[in-house]
């Protein structure tokens, strides 16, 4: 059974990892990369590691993702070709 | 953030800020129990005020919670860690010693033998290092956050 959860956190994390890079809107990219941060988490509490899980969860999904949803505010939205 | 989010956004930030914040001083005080600590108490912690500076308008928050407020909230953390460590010092004992386990006061009850499921008043300093580095914490990420908001706040209306 946890197998089964860790290959699909896995496959996961593959998928979320790949949207950042693939997503045009910035704000949806930071979005995915809280998803991605939630889920490394999983990963790294089914690896026996609660103490890094804690704070991977804490400071990947929300700290940093506040702090890049700041930044693209501040900022100009402009396409580069 | 010049204006305040919707309104849905704005209750739900409302509702899980106790949570958040009962969870992460959960985390703190168990800090030599369970998994978890200061600084990851301490996290989870800002993370509820950072959800409070997102959702709501800044002069809302700065009216609810001052900038001095978590200043203090820093410097307090430090010199208590600090002052825990260096009072071992006048007690005869050497720098950062724990002095204060088993003597039967304050997070000073002796461990007993066996398995057991955790007791809260164990642990002489190490409990008082942990609430001292969650302060630091909290105080310290939060206001990361908060210097951010009002320069990007400045930089909008400089333009």
């Amino acid at each position: 059974m946890i197998e089964i959860i860790h290959i699909l956190v896995l496959i996961g994390i593959l998928i979320t990892a790949a949207l950042i890079v693939w997503q045009k809107n910035l704000v949806a990219a930071a979005v995915t990369f809280a998803a991605f941060s939630f889920l490394l988490s999983i990963e790294f509490y089914i690896l026996q590691a609660p103490d890094v899980a804690i704070a991977e969860a804490a400071v990947g999904a929300g700290i940093s993702t506040a702090i890049y949803l700041i930044a693209i505010r501040a900022t100009h939205d402009q396409e580069v070709t | 953030m010049s204006d305040s989010l919707s309104k849905i956004i704005r209750t739900t930030a409302d509702v899980m800020f106790l949570f958040i914040t009962v969870f992460g001083f959960y985390i703190v005080l168990h800090g030599h129990l369970t998994p978890g600590g200061g600084f990851q108490g301490g996290a989870v912690i800002a993370t509820g005020f950072i959800l409070l500076i997102v959702a709501y308008k800044l002069e809302d928050f700065l009216g609810w919670f001052q900038k001095r407020t978590f200043q203090n909230c820093e410097m307090s953390g430090l010199v208590l860690f600090i002052g825990t460590a260096l009072a071992a010092i006048p007690l005869g004992y050497l720098f950062f010693m724990n002095f204060l386990n088993g003597t039967g006061g304050l997070f000073g009850q002796a461990v007993p033998f066996g398995i057991n499921p955790g007791f809260l008043n164990t642990a002489g300093t190490i409990p008082i290092m942990n609430i001292a580095v969650g302060i630091e914490v909290l105080g310290g990420l939060s206001i990361i956050i908060l210097y951010m908001t009002t320069g990007i706040r400045s930089h909008e209306e400089g333009e």
